[in-house]
């Protein structure tokens, strides 16, 4: 393991060196993972909050669908986004294969049915409690849905950073649409796939462990982001 | 409200990628569909911004097996397929899908295995005799098992030694279904023989205590070739761009630039673009 510890010190020495491709690679992984969980989330939390607070025909199934679709494998949902946007496939006029927006597209495929899966959990335990006053006052559903949103925010973001788990740490679909161009499409995960194919084993570990100490101080950000809205929200 | 949601989502996604994507901008650069050797061996790391200092274009590399890379040029997925394996390469030109095919370079595959050498092969440079030999012992073979490059070329030897080595797979024959660095790395790890190119084997970083057991059989020759994805079948090909990319990597300067790539202080590639060709 002596390896793994002089590599691992080496991978760090570059992040503490702000070694520039190192650099490039890990704003790359965070602009694309951070754009794929945004707009996963702009999808995911009204639609996971409409199914938990709305009673329609055919809602259980909706439900199950989406609990089912968090089990989507990377890799194909690579292949579908390879499809579409491959110069055959019926978006291949719009050139994105290869890109990092191709790459933000997969891993929003990817999040949204997390995102809206745990919403509609937390909105329904939620509505349950709410649906007498919410009837006794006449509120109208957009309120209503919005009035979910607001007050479980504290867990949605949890549900967030789930998706963001997810993202970051996922490598089979963004190597298919992104191809691991290097400095184009290369990010942390496809960095490490690489490293190993290499048999560069102790890199591609340091460089998980550096990859883990991100999304720790990303899950740290928005905790302690969360503490303080909290403590000045019963100031 | 769900509507206008889609439209600002639409529009942010379509300024992601002109934003985020200068280079799309000004499309000086060319997509290449070619293999994980020639990645995985730092070529191109070393080849790629000699071009683009001298013509400005950037290459940017997909490196997948030879089977993928050329199901994904066939898709019009790239602009420049540079590959190694000649029988689907021509296949590839004959079904007009490229322009045409040039030799590029070549190395050769070699059989690595583990020190205990339980076929009894090592220092062997008869191929096919050797793989009798594994076959005969029933010692571990780790095969790529993708329709690589190097699959391609160890099924072709399997069929020269008259061994079915598909009848014995998951027995001593195991087909990882994976590229090269990871085949190596499960090969290794089970005490398997292993075809590799040579180039990947110089600069793969997990050898353990495996060394190269079968060499030198002229069987074992691994020809890398370059094809212009043919813009008559996909109108957005840069044909201009690609052409220059091959001229130039068949130009003396290429070549030179092939020859003068080494690893270790060995020569990984050697050159061999038929002269004036283009």
């Amino acid at each position: 393991m002596d390896s793994f510890w002089s590599a691992l010190g080496g991978a760090i020495g570059l992040v503490f060196a702000l070694d520039p491709d190192l650099m490039e690679i890990i704003g790359l992984s965070m602009r694309v993972t951070l754009t794929a969980v945004l707009f996963a989330c702009l999808i995911g939390l009204p639609l996971g909050a409409a199914v938990g607070t709305f009673d329609f025909p055919g809602r259980t199934l909706v439900a199950v669908v989406l609990n089912a679709l968090m089990g989507l494998p990377p890799v194909v949902v690579g292949l579908l986004v390879y499809l579409v946007l491959s110069a055959s496939g019926p978006l291949g006029p719009l050139r994105l294969l290869y890109t990092p927006t191709a790459m933000i597209i997969a891993q929003m495929v990817l999040v949204t049915p997390i995102v809206a899966a745990l919403t509609r959990q937390v909105v329904e335990d939620l509505t349950r409690e709410y649906s007498e006053q919410f009837a006794s006052m006449g509120v109208g559903p957009l309120d209503r849905l919005t009035a979910m949103l607001w007050d479980a925010r504290y867990s949605l973001l949890t549900v967030a950073l789930a998706g963001f788990g997810r993202a970051v740490a996922e490598v089979g679909a963004v190597i298919i649409v992104g191809g691991n161009i290097n400095h184009v499409t290369r990010v942390m995960t496809t960095t490490i796939a690489l490293e190993t194919s290499k048999g560069n084993l102790q890199l591609a570990l340091a460089l998980g462990v550096i990859l883990l100490a991100i999304a720790f101080a990303v899950n740290a950000a928005v905790m302690a982001l969360r503490a303080s809205a909290v403590r000045s929200a019963y100031a | 409200m769900i509507r206008r949601t889609f439209l600002a989502l639409a529009a942010t996604l379509f300024l992601c990628a002109q934003t985020g994507h200068p280079a799309l901008a000004e499309d000086k650069f060319i997509i290449v569909q070619s293999t994980t050797s020639t990645q995985n061996s730092g070529l191109f790391d070393y080849l790629l911004p000699l071009f683009k200092d001298k013509t400005g274009v950037e290459v940017r590399v997909v490196a997948v097996g030879t089977g993928q890379a050329i199901k994904n040029a066939a898709n019009g997925d790239g602009d420049v397929l540079f590959v190694h394996s000649r029988p689907s390469e021509e296949k590839f030109v004959a079904d007009g899908l490229g322009v045409s095919r040039a030799d590029v370079m070549y190395n050769d595959f070699v059989i690595v295995g583990p020190s205990s050498d339980p076929a009894g092969v090592a220092g062997s440079n008869d191929v096919t005799a050797s793989l009798k030999k594994i076959a005969e012992s029933k010692a571990a073979f780790a095969s790529r098992g993708d329709d690589s490059g190097t699959h391609k070329a160890e099924l072709r030897l399997w069929k020269a030694a008259g061994i079915d080595p598909g009848a014995n797979s998951g027995d001593w024959y195991r087909e990882t279904g994976s590229g090269m660095g990871a085949t190596l790395n499960t090969g290794t790890g089970m005490d398997a023989y292993i075809m590799t190119d040579r180039a990947t084997w110089i600069a793969f970083g997990n050898k353990g205590d495996y060394t190269i057991a079968v060499e030198g059989d002229p069987k074992m020759f691994n020809q890398y070739g370059v094809i212009l994805v043919n813009p008559k079948v996909h109108e957005h090909v840069k044909a201009d761009m690609g052409q220059e990319f091959i001229d130039w990597i068949l130009s003396k300067e290429g070549q030179d630039a092939i020859a003068s790539y080494k690893v270790d202080g060995q020569q990984l590639f050697f050159p061999n673009a038929e002269k004036g060709g283009s």
